[in-house]
Protein backbone atom coordinates (compact mmCIF):
# COMPACT_ATOMS: atom_id res chain seq x y z
CA UNK A 1 0.00 0.00 0.00
CA UNK A 2 1.51 3.29 -1.04
CA UNK A 3 0.79 6.59 0.62
CA UNK A 4 0.66 8.72 -2.54
CA UNK A 5 -2.61 7.10 -3.60
CA UNK A 6 -4.54 8.56 -0.68
CA UNK A 7 -7.17 10.99 -1.83
CA UNK A 8 -9.67 11.42 0.99
CA UNK A 9 -9.19 14.37 3.27
CA UNK A 10 -7.66 13.98 6.74
CA UNK A 11 -6.41 10.48 5.97
CA UNK A 12 -2.75 11.22 6.35
CA UNK A 13 -1.37 7.70 6.67
CA UNK A 14 -0.27 6.81 10.17
CA UNK A 15 1.60 3.65 11.02
CA UNK A 16 -0.77 0.87 12.10
CA UNK A 17 1.76 -0.63 14.48
CA UNK A 18 3.35 2.15 16.50
CA UNK A 19 4.88 2.88 19.90
CA UNK A 20 1.61 2.32 21.76
CA UNK A 21 1.26 -1.20 20.43
CA UNK A 22 4.84 -2.11 21.36
CA UNK A 23 4.37 -0.55 24.78
CA UNK A 24 1.28 -2.73 25.30
CA UNK A 25 3.17 -5.84 24.16
CA UNK A 26 5.99 -5.03 26.58
CA UNK A 27 3.48 -4.45 29.40
CA UNK A 28 1.74 -7.78 28.79
CA UNK A 29 5.10 -9.58 28.59
CA UNK A 30 6.17 -7.96 31.85
CA UNK A 31 2.87 -9.06 33.44
CA UNK A 32 3.54 -12.71 32.61
CA UNK A 33 7.15 -12.71 33.67
CA UNK A 34 5.96 -11.35 36.98
CA UNK A 35 2.90 -13.63 37.23
CA UNK A 36 4.80 -16.82 36.43
CA UNK A 37 8.11 -16.37 38.22
CA UNK A 38 7.68 -13.64 40.81
CA UNK A 39 4.19 -14.16 42.21
CA UNK A 40 3.41 -16.80 44.87
CA UNK A 41 1.34 -19.83 43.82
CA UNK A 42 -2.08 -20.04 45.43
CA UNK A 43 -2.29 -22.76 48.11
CA UNK A 44 -5.47 -24.69 47.21
CA UNK A 45 -5.82 -24.15 43.46
CA UNK A 46 -2.13 -24.44 42.63
CA UNK A 47 -0.73 -23.13 39.35
CA UNK A 48 -4.18 -23.15 37.71
CA UNK A 49 -4.99 -20.01 39.65
CA UNK A 50 -2.45 -18.14 37.50
CA UNK A 51 -5.01 -18.12 34.71
CA UNK A 52 -6.67 -15.47 36.83
CA UNK A 53 -4.07 -13.02 35.48
CA UNK A 54 -5.28 -13.47 31.92
CA UNK A 55 -8.96 -14.38 32.41
CA UNK A 56 -10.09 -11.45 34.55
CA UNK A 57 -8.15 -8.71 32.74
CA UNK A 58 -9.47 -10.04 29.41
CA UNK A 59 -13.04 -9.60 30.63
CA UNK A 60 -12.30 -6.01 31.56
CA UNK A 61 -10.50 -5.38 28.27
CA UNK A 62 -13.46 -6.89 26.40
CA UNK A 63 -15.92 -4.71 28.29
CA UNK A 64 -13.78 -1.65 27.56
CA UNK A 65 -13.95 -2.47 23.85
CA UNK A 66 -17.70 -3.17 24.01
CA UNK A 67 -18.22 0.12 25.82
CA UNK A 68 -16.27 1.94 23.10
CA UNK A 69 -18.45 0.17 20.52
CA UNK A 70 -21.65 1.35 22.22
CA UNK A 71 -20.52 4.92 22.74
CA UNK A 72 -19.10 5.28 19.22
CA UNK A 73 -22.35 3.92 17.76
CA UNK A 74 -24.37 6.57 19.58
CA UNK A 75 -21.89 9.24 18.46
CA UNK A 76 -22.21 8.04 14.89
CA UNK A 77 -26.02 8.13 14.80
CA UNK A 78 -26.02 11.51 16.49
CA UNK A 79 -23.28 13.35 14.60
CA UNK A 80 -23.07 11.21 11.42
CA UNK A 81 -19.36 11.05 12.08
CA UNK A 82 -17.55 8.59 9.84
CA UNK A 83 -14.63 8.27 12.22
CA UNK A 84 -16.95 7.09 15.01
CA UNK A 85 -18.15 4.28 12.78
CA UNK A 86 -14.59 3.17 12.07
CA UNK A 87 -13.76 3.29 15.74
CA UNK A 88 -16.86 1.19 16.49
CA UNK A 89 -15.82 -1.42 13.93
CA UNK A 90 -12.32 -1.58 15.41
CA UNK A 91 -13.72 -1.90 18.94
CA UNK A 92 -16.07 -4.72 17.91
CA UNK A 93 -13.19 -6.80 16.58
CA UNK A 94 -11.15 -6.25 19.71
CA UNK A 95 -14.14 -7.10 21.93
CA UNK A 96 -14.65 -10.39 20.10
CA UNK A 97 -10.95 -11.19 20.52
CA UNK A 98 -10.91 -10.58 24.26
CA UNK A 99 -14.20 -12.36 24.90
CA UNK A 100 -12.80 -15.35 22.99
CA UNK A 101 -9.78 -15.32 25.32
CA UNK A 102 -12.16 -15.19 28.31
CA UNK A 103 -14.14 -18.19 27.02
CA UNK A 104 -11.04 -20.25 26.26
CA UNK A 105 -9.25 -19.52 29.54
CA UNK A 106 -12.54 -19.89 31.42
CA UNK A 107 -13.12 -23.36 30.06
CA UNK A 108 -9.55 -24.42 30.82
CA UNK A 109 -10.04 -23.25 34.39
CA UNK A 110 -13.44 -24.96 34.53
CA UNK A 111 -11.89 -28.27 33.46
CA UNK A 112 -9.22 -28.09 36.15
CA UNK A 113 -11.40 -26.85 39.01
CA UNK A 114 -14.92 -28.09 38.21
CA UNK A 115 -14.04 -31.08 36.04
CA UNK A 116 -15.96 -30.02 32.92
CA UNK A 117 -14.88 -27.96 29.92
CA UNK A 118 -18.12 -26.04 29.81
CA UNK A 119 -20.46 -25.04 32.61
CA UNK A 120 -23.67 -23.08 32.06
CA UNK A 121 -22.83 -20.60 34.67
CA UNK A 122 -23.92 -16.97 34.97
CA UNK A 123 -20.77 -15.21 33.90
CA UNK A 124 -19.63 -17.73 31.29
CA UNK A 125 -23.07 -17.68 29.70
CA UNK A 126 -23.12 -13.92 29.64
CA UNK A 127 -19.65 -13.81 28.09
CA UNK A 128 -20.68 -16.34 25.46
CA UNK A 129 -23.64 -14.16 24.58
CA UNK A 130 -21.45 -11.06 24.36
CA UNK A 131 -19.19 -12.98 22.03
CA UNK A 132 -22.22 -13.94 19.86
CA UNK A 133 -23.32 -10.32 19.79
CA UNK A 134 -19.86 -9.18 18.71
CA UNK A 135 -19.68 -11.82 15.98
CA UNK A 136 -23.21 -10.91 14.78
CA UNK A 137 -22.13 -7.29 14.56
CA UNK A 138 -19.05 -8.18 12.50
CA UNK A 139 -21.00 -10.48 10.19
CA UNK A 140 -23.48 -7.68 9.52
CA UNK A 141 -20.62 -5.29 8.74
CA UNK A 142 -19.35 -7.76 6.18
CA UNK A 143 -22.77 -8.24 4.58
CA UNK A 144 -23.43 -4.62 3.56
CA UNK A 145 -21.51 -2.89 0.82
CA UNK A 146 -22.78 0.67 0.93
CA UNK A 147 -20.61 2.35 3.60
CA UNK A 148 -23.28 4.83 4.73
CA UNK A 149 -25.91 2.15 5.12
CA UNK A 150 -23.44 -0.17 6.84
CA UNK A 151 -22.53 2.51 9.35
CA UNK A 152 -26.15 3.30 10.23
CA UNK A 153 -27.29 -0.33 10.48
CA UNK A 154 -24.31 -1.32 12.57
CA UNK A 155 -24.79 1.62 14.92
CA UNK A 156 -28.45 0.69 15.44
CA UNK A 157 -27.52 -2.93 16.06
CA UNK A 158 -24.79 -2.08 18.56
CA UNK A 159 -27.05 0.24 20.56
CA UNK A 160 -29.78 -2.41 20.78
CA UNK A 161 -27.16 -4.95 21.86
CA UNK A 162 -26.16 -2.70 24.73
CA UNK A 163 -29.85 -2.43 25.70
CA UNK A 164 -30.12 -6.23 25.63
CA UNK A 165 -27.28 -6.97 28.05
CA UNK A 166 -29.23 -6.24 31.30
CA UNK A 167 -32.05 -8.55 30.19
CA UNK A 168 -29.71 -11.43 29.53
CA UNK A 169 -27.95 -10.78 32.80
CA UNK A 170 -31.27 -10.87 34.62
CA UNK A 171 -32.56 -14.02 32.93
CA UNK A 172 -29.34 -15.96 33.44
CA UNK A 173 -29.33 -14.76 37.05
CA UNK A 174 -32.84 -16.13 37.59
CA UNK A 175 -31.96 -19.72 36.71
CA UNK A 176 -28.36 -20.60 37.25
CA UNK A 177 -26.53 -21.47 40.43
CA UNK A 178 -23.57 -19.39 41.29
CA UNK A 179 -20.60 -21.63 40.90
CA UNK A 180 -18.21 -19.00 39.62
CA UNK A 181 -15.64 -17.68 42.09
CA UNK A 182 -16.98 -14.59 43.76
CA UNK A 183 -15.04 -11.37 43.24
CA UNK A 184 -11.77 -11.36 45.13
CA UNK A 185 -10.66 -7.85 44.29
CA UNK A 186 -13.66 -5.80 43.13
CA UNK A 187 -15.88 -6.21 46.17
CA UNK A 188 -17.07 -3.92 48.94
CA UNK A 189 -14.56 -5.10 51.56
CA UNK A 190 -10.81 -4.85 51.00
CA UNK A 191 -9.21 -7.32 48.57
CA UNK A 192 -8.64 -10.74 50.17
CA UNK A 193 -5.34 -11.67 48.61
CA UNK A 194 -1.69 -11.01 49.46
CA UNK A 195 -0.17 -7.77 48.28
CA UNK A 196 2.21 -9.45 45.81
CA UNK A 197 -0.73 -11.14 44.07
CA UNK A 198 -2.81 -8.00 44.17
CA UNK A 199 0.02 -6.03 42.57
CA UNK A 200 0.42 -8.63 39.79
CA UNK A 201 -3.33 -8.58 39.24
CA UNK A 202 -3.47 -4.80 38.99
CA UNK A 203 -0.52 -4.80 36.58
CA UNK A 204 -2.27 -7.44 34.45
CA UNK A 205 -5.46 -5.34 34.32
CA UNK A 206 -3.52 -2.21 33.38
CA UNK A 207 -1.54 -4.02 30.69
CA UNK A 208 -4.67 -5.61 29.18
CA UNK A 209 -6.57 -2.34 29.11
CA UNK A 210 -3.56 -0.76 27.41
CA UNK A 211 -3.48 -3.66 24.93
CA UNK A 212 -7.19 -3.26 24.23
CA UNK A 213 -6.77 0.46 23.55
CA UNK A 214 -3.67 -0.16 21.40
CA UNK A 215 -5.44 -2.80 19.32
CA UNK A 216 -8.51 -0.59 18.79
CA UNK A 217 -6.18 2.18 17.68
CA UNK A 218 -4.26 -0.09 15.31
CA UNK A 219 -7.46 -1.50 13.78
CA UNK A 220 -8.86 2.00 13.45
CA UNK A 221 -5.81 3.15 11.53
CA UNK A 222 -5.91 0.06 9.36
CA UNK A 223 -9.55 0.78 8.37
CA UNK A 224 -8.55 4.35 7.50
CA UNK A 225 -5.81 3.04 5.19
CA UNK A 226 -8.11 0.42 3.70
CA UNK A 227 -10.91 2.91 3.00
CA UNK A 228 -8.43 5.33 1.46
CA UNK A 229 -7.04 2.57 -0.74
CA UNK A 230 -10.58 1.57 -1.81
CA UNK A 231 -11.39 5.20 -2.61
CA UNK A 232 -8.19 5.54 -4.63
CA UNK A 233 -8.91 2.33 -6.50
CA UNK A 234 -12.42 3.47 -7.40
CA UNK A 235 -11.06 6.89 -8.38
CA UNK A 236 -8.52 5.18 -10.62
CA UNK A 237 -11.15 3.07 -12.33
CA UNK A 238 -13.52 5.97 -13.03
CA UNK B 1 -54.02 14.79 3.59
CA UNK B 2 -51.39 13.38 5.86
CA UNK B 3 -52.80 10.68 8.14
CA UNK B 4 -52.02 10.74 11.86
CA UNK B 5 -49.54 8.25 13.30
CA UNK B 6 -52.29 5.93 14.50
CA UNK B 7 -54.19 6.10 11.21
CA UNK B 8 -51.02 5.50 9.21
CA UNK B 9 -50.01 2.60 11.46
CA UNK B 10 -53.38 1.00 10.87
CA UNK B 11 -53.16 1.55 7.11
CA UNK B 12 -49.77 -0.18 6.94
CA UNK B 13 -50.87 -3.05 9.21
CA UNK B 14 -54.09 -3.48 7.21
CA UNK B 15 -52.15 -3.55 3.93
CA UNK B 16 -49.84 -6.33 5.17
CA UNK B 17 -52.68 -8.36 6.65
CA UNK B 18 -54.74 -7.96 3.50
CA UNK B 19 -51.88 -9.28 1.34
CA UNK B 20 -51.65 -12.27 3.65
CA UNK B 21 -55.41 -12.76 3.80
CA UNK B 22 -55.70 -12.86 0.01
CA UNK B 23 -52.98 -15.48 -0.42
CA UNK B 24 -52.78 -17.26 2.95
CA UNK B 25 -49.73 -19.16 1.72
CA UNK B 26 -47.35 -17.82 4.38
CA UNK B 27 -49.81 -18.49 7.18
CA UNK B 28 -50.47 -22.05 6.13
CA UNK B 29 -46.77 -22.79 5.63
CA UNK B 30 -45.91 -21.28 9.01
CA UNK B 31 -48.58 -23.37 10.77
CA UNK B 32 -47.41 -26.52 9.03
CA UNK B 33 -43.79 -25.63 9.83
CA UNK B 34 -44.68 -25.28 13.52
CA UNK B 35 -46.54 -28.58 13.62
CA UNK B 36 -43.68 -30.25 11.82
CA UNK B 37 -41.27 -28.79 14.38
CA UNK B 38 -43.36 -30.15 17.23
CA UNK B 39 -43.37 -33.60 15.65
CA UNK B 40 -39.64 -33.63 14.87
CA UNK B 41 -38.67 -32.51 18.38
CA UNK B 42 -40.93 -35.17 19.87
CA UNK B 43 -38.88 -37.89 18.23
CA UNK B 44 -35.54 -36.24 18.99
CA UNK B 45 -35.84 -37.32 22.64
CA UNK B 46 -36.58 -40.65 24.15
CA UNK B 47 -40.04 -40.33 25.79
CA UNK B 48 -38.95 -42.80 28.46
CA UNK B 49 -36.07 -40.57 29.55
CA UNK B 50 -37.86 -37.19 29.46
CA UNK B 51 -41.62 -37.11 29.83
CA UNK B 52 -43.34 -35.27 26.94
CA UNK B 53 -45.01 -32.92 29.42
CA UNK B 54 -41.57 -31.76 30.65
CA UNK B 55 -40.30 -31.40 27.12
CA UNK B 56 -43.27 -29.49 25.71
CA UNK B 57 -42.69 -25.95 27.08
CA UNK B 58 -39.14 -25.80 25.76
CA UNK B 59 -40.00 -27.26 22.38
CA UNK B 60 -43.01 -25.00 21.92
CA UNK B 61 -40.94 -21.89 22.54
CA UNK B 62 -38.10 -22.91 20.28
CA UNK B 63 -40.58 -23.68 17.50
CA UNK B 64 -42.45 -20.40 17.95
CA UNK B 65 -39.21 -18.47 17.88
CA UNK B 66 -38.28 -20.01 14.55
CA UNK B 67 -41.79 -19.42 13.19
CA UNK B 68 -41.56 -15.77 14.28
CA UNK B 69 -38.30 -15.39 12.35
CA UNK B 70 -40.00 -16.71 9.21
CA UNK B 71 -42.93 -14.35 9.74
CA UNK B 72 -40.93 -11.16 10.20
CA UNK B 73 -38.66 -12.00 7.31
CA UNK B 74 -41.69 -12.30 5.07
CA UNK B 75 -43.02 -8.90 6.10
CA UNK B 76 -40.08 -7.16 4.43
CA UNK B 77 -39.39 -9.57 1.61
CA UNK B 78 -42.88 -8.82 0.21
CA UNK B 79 -41.75 -5.19 -0.12
CA UNK B 80 -38.90 -6.20 -2.43
CA UNK B 81 -41.28 -7.40 -5.15
CA UNK B 82 -41.62 -4.71 -7.81
CA UNK B 83 -39.92 -2.35 -5.37
CA UNK B 84 -43.08 -1.95 -3.31
CA UNK B 85 -40.96 -0.77 -0.41
CA UNK B 86 -39.99 2.39 -2.30
CA UNK B 87 -43.67 3.18 -2.74
CA UNK B 88 -44.12 2.82 0.99
CA UNK B 89 -41.24 5.18 1.67
CA UNK B 90 -42.50 7.96 -0.62
CA UNK B 91 -46.03 7.72 0.74
CA UNK B 92 -46.90 10.52 3.19
CA UNK B 93 -46.63 8.47 6.39
CA UNK B 94 -44.12 8.69 9.22
CA UNK B 95 -41.34 6.13 9.26
CA UNK B 96 -42.43 5.14 12.76
CA UNK B 97 -45.87 4.27 11.37
CA UNK B 98 -44.30 1.88 8.85
CA UNK B 99 -42.48 0.09 11.65
CA UNK B 100 -45.45 -0.01 14.02
CA UNK B 101 -47.84 -1.07 11.27
CA UNK B 102 -45.58 -3.90 10.20
CA UNK B 103 -45.01 -4.92 13.80
CA UNK B 104 -48.75 -5.02 14.52
CA UNK B 105 -49.39 -7.08 11.38
CA UNK B 106 -46.60 -9.46 12.48
CA UNK B 107 -48.00 -9.74 16.01
CA UNK B 108 -51.39 -10.70 14.59
CA UNK B 109 -49.75 -13.12 12.17
CA UNK B 110 -47.62 -14.85 14.83
CA UNK B 111 -50.52 -14.77 17.30
CA UNK B 112 -52.73 -16.54 14.79
CA UNK B 113 -50.06 -19.22 14.29
CA UNK B 114 -49.97 -19.77 18.06
CA UNK B 115 -53.73 -19.91 18.28
CA UNK B 116 -53.64 -22.91 15.96
CA UNK B 117 -50.46 -24.62 17.14
CA UNK B 118 -50.79 -24.33 20.94
CA UNK B 119 -53.78 -26.72 21.00
CA UNK B 120 -51.86 -28.98 18.61
CA UNK B 121 -48.89 -28.96 20.99
CA UNK B 122 -51.17 -29.83 23.92
CA UNK B 123 -52.57 -32.68 21.85
CA UNK B 124 -49.22 -34.01 20.61
CA UNK B 125 -47.53 -33.86 24.03
CA UNK B 126 -50.50 -35.08 26.03
CA UNK B 127 -50.88 -31.96 28.19
CA UNK B 128 -54.05 -31.21 30.18
CA UNK B 129 -55.91 -29.19 27.57
CA UNK B 130 -58.07 -26.80 29.58
CA UNK B 131 -55.28 -25.74 31.93
CA UNK B 132 -52.42 -25.50 29.51
CA UNK B 133 -53.90 -23.80 26.47
CA UNK B 134 -54.99 -20.53 28.17
CA UNK B 135 -51.68 -20.28 30.08
CA UNK B 136 -49.60 -20.82 26.94
CA UNK B 137 -51.64 -18.39 24.89
CA UNK B 138 -51.34 -15.75 27.63
CA UNK B 139 -47.57 -16.11 27.89
CA UNK B 140 -47.50 -16.35 24.12
CA UNK B 141 -49.10 -12.92 23.80
CA UNK B 142 -46.40 -11.37 26.00
CA UNK B 143 -43.58 -13.19 24.26
CA UNK B 144 -44.83 -12.44 20.75
CA UNK B 145 -44.71 -8.69 21.30
CA UNK B 146 -41.02 -8.88 22.24
CA UNK B 147 -40.11 -11.32 19.45
CA UNK B 148 -41.84 -9.23 16.84
CA UNK B 149 -40.58 -5.84 18.12
CA UNK B 150 -36.96 -6.91 17.69
CA UNK B 151 -37.51 -9.20 14.72
CA UNK B 152 -39.33 -6.59 12.61
CA UNK B 153 -36.51 -4.09 13.03
CA UNK B 154 -33.81 -6.63 12.21
CA UNK B 155 -35.75 -7.94 9.23
CA UNK B 156 -35.88 -4.42 7.80
CA UNK B 157 -32.09 -4.27 8.04
CA UNK B 158 -31.33 -7.84 7.00
CA UNK B 159 -33.44 -7.62 3.85
CA UNK B 160 -31.00 -5.02 2.49
CA UNK B 161 -27.95 -7.23 2.96
CA UNK B 162 -26.37 -9.91 0.88
CA UNK B 163 -27.32 -12.80 3.15
CA UNK B 164 -30.69 -11.89 4.61
CA UNK B 165 -31.82 -15.43 5.41
CA UNK B 166 -28.73 -16.20 7.44
CA UNK B 167 -28.22 -12.80 8.98
CA UNK B 168 -31.69 -12.41 10.50
CA UNK B 169 -31.45 -15.43 12.83
CA UNK B 170 -27.83 -14.61 13.63
CA UNK B 171 -28.78 -11.11 14.75
CA UNK B 172 -32.08 -11.85 16.42
CA UNK B 173 -31.53 -15.15 18.27
CA UNK B 174 -29.35 -13.57 20.99
CA UNK B 175 -32.18 -11.10 21.56
CA UNK B 176 -34.68 -13.94 21.72
CA UNK B 177 -32.72 -15.73 24.44
CA UNK B 178 -34.29 -13.83 27.37
CA UNK B 179 -37.76 -14.20 25.79
CA UNK B 180 -37.43 -17.93 25.24
CA UNK B 181 -36.05 -18.40 28.73
CA UNK B 182 -38.81 -16.37 30.37
CA UNK B 183 -41.60 -17.97 28.33
CA UNK B 184 -40.22 -21.51 28.64
CA UNK B 185 -39.48 -21.32 32.37
CA UNK B 186 -42.80 -19.73 33.30
CA UNK B 187 -44.77 -22.14 31.09
CA UNK B 188 -42.92 -25.05 32.70
CA UNK B 189 -43.85 -23.89 36.20
CA UNK B 190 -47.45 -22.98 35.45
CA UNK B 191 -48.07 -26.23 33.57
CA UNK B 192 -46.66 -28.17 36.53
CA UNK B 193 -49.23 -26.45 38.74
CA UNK B 194 -46.68 -24.36 40.66
CA UNK B 195 -47.99 -21.13 42.23
CA UNK B 196 -48.00 -17.96 40.13
CA UNK B 197 -45.50 -16.32 42.50
CA UNK B 198 -42.74 -18.58 41.10
CA UNK B 199 -43.26 -17.27 37.58
CA UNK B 200 -44.07 -13.68 38.31
CA UNK B 201 -40.52 -12.34 38.03
CA UNK B 202 -40.16 -14.01 34.62
CA UNK B 203 -43.41 -12.49 33.43
CA UNK B 204 -42.42 -9.07 34.74
CA UNK B 205 -39.17 -9.32 32.83
CA UNK B 206 -41.10 -10.26 29.70
CA UNK B 207 -43.29 -7.17 30.04
CA UNK B 208 -40.23 -4.99 30.65
CA UNK B 209 -38.56 -6.47 27.58
CA UNK B 210 -41.64 -5.74 25.45
CA UNK B 211 -41.88 -2.13 26.58
CA UNK B 212 -38.17 -1.35 26.30
CA UNK B 213 -37.77 -2.87 22.86
CA UNK B 214 -40.96 -1.44 21.37
CA UNK B 215 -39.72 2.03 22.29
CA UNK B 216 -36.09 1.40 21.31
CA UNK B 217 -36.93 -0.22 17.98
CA UNK B 218 -39.54 2.42 17.05
CA UNK B 219 -36.94 5.11 17.66
CA UNK B 220 -34.24 3.17 15.79
CA UNK B 221 -36.30 2.21 12.75
CA UNK B 222 -36.09 5.54 10.86
CA UNK B 223 -32.29 5.16 10.85
CA UNK B 224 -32.55 1.85 9.01
CA UNK B 225 -34.41 3.25 5.99
CA UNK B 226 -32.92 6.72 5.68
CA UNK B 227 -32.04 7.47 2.08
Amino acid sequence: MTSNSLTARDTKPQPVIDWMFWLAVAAVAFTYVRAIWFTPTEATQGPSQKIFYIHVPSVLAGYLAFGVLGIMSIVHLWLKEERADRMAAAAAEVAVLFFAIVLITGSIYAKVIWGAWWVWELRLTLTLLLWFLGVGYLVMRGAIEDPMMRARFCAVLAILQVVLIPFVHLSVYFVRDHMHPMPVVLKPSSPSLPNSMLMTFLISVASFLLMSAALIRARYRLTMLRDAADAAEQGGMA
Amino acid sequence: MRPSLIQATWIVARKDLLIEWRTRTAFISAVVFSMLGLAVFYFAWSPTAVSPADLAPGVVWVVFTLAAILAVQRSFSIELLERAGDGLLVSPVDREAIYLGKAIANIIFVGAIQLVTVPVAALFYGLPFGEVVPVMLGIGALATVGLVAVGTLFASMAVNTRMAELLLPLLSLPFFLPIVMAAGQSTQRLVAGRPMSESISWLKMLVAFDLVFIVACTLAFPYTIEE
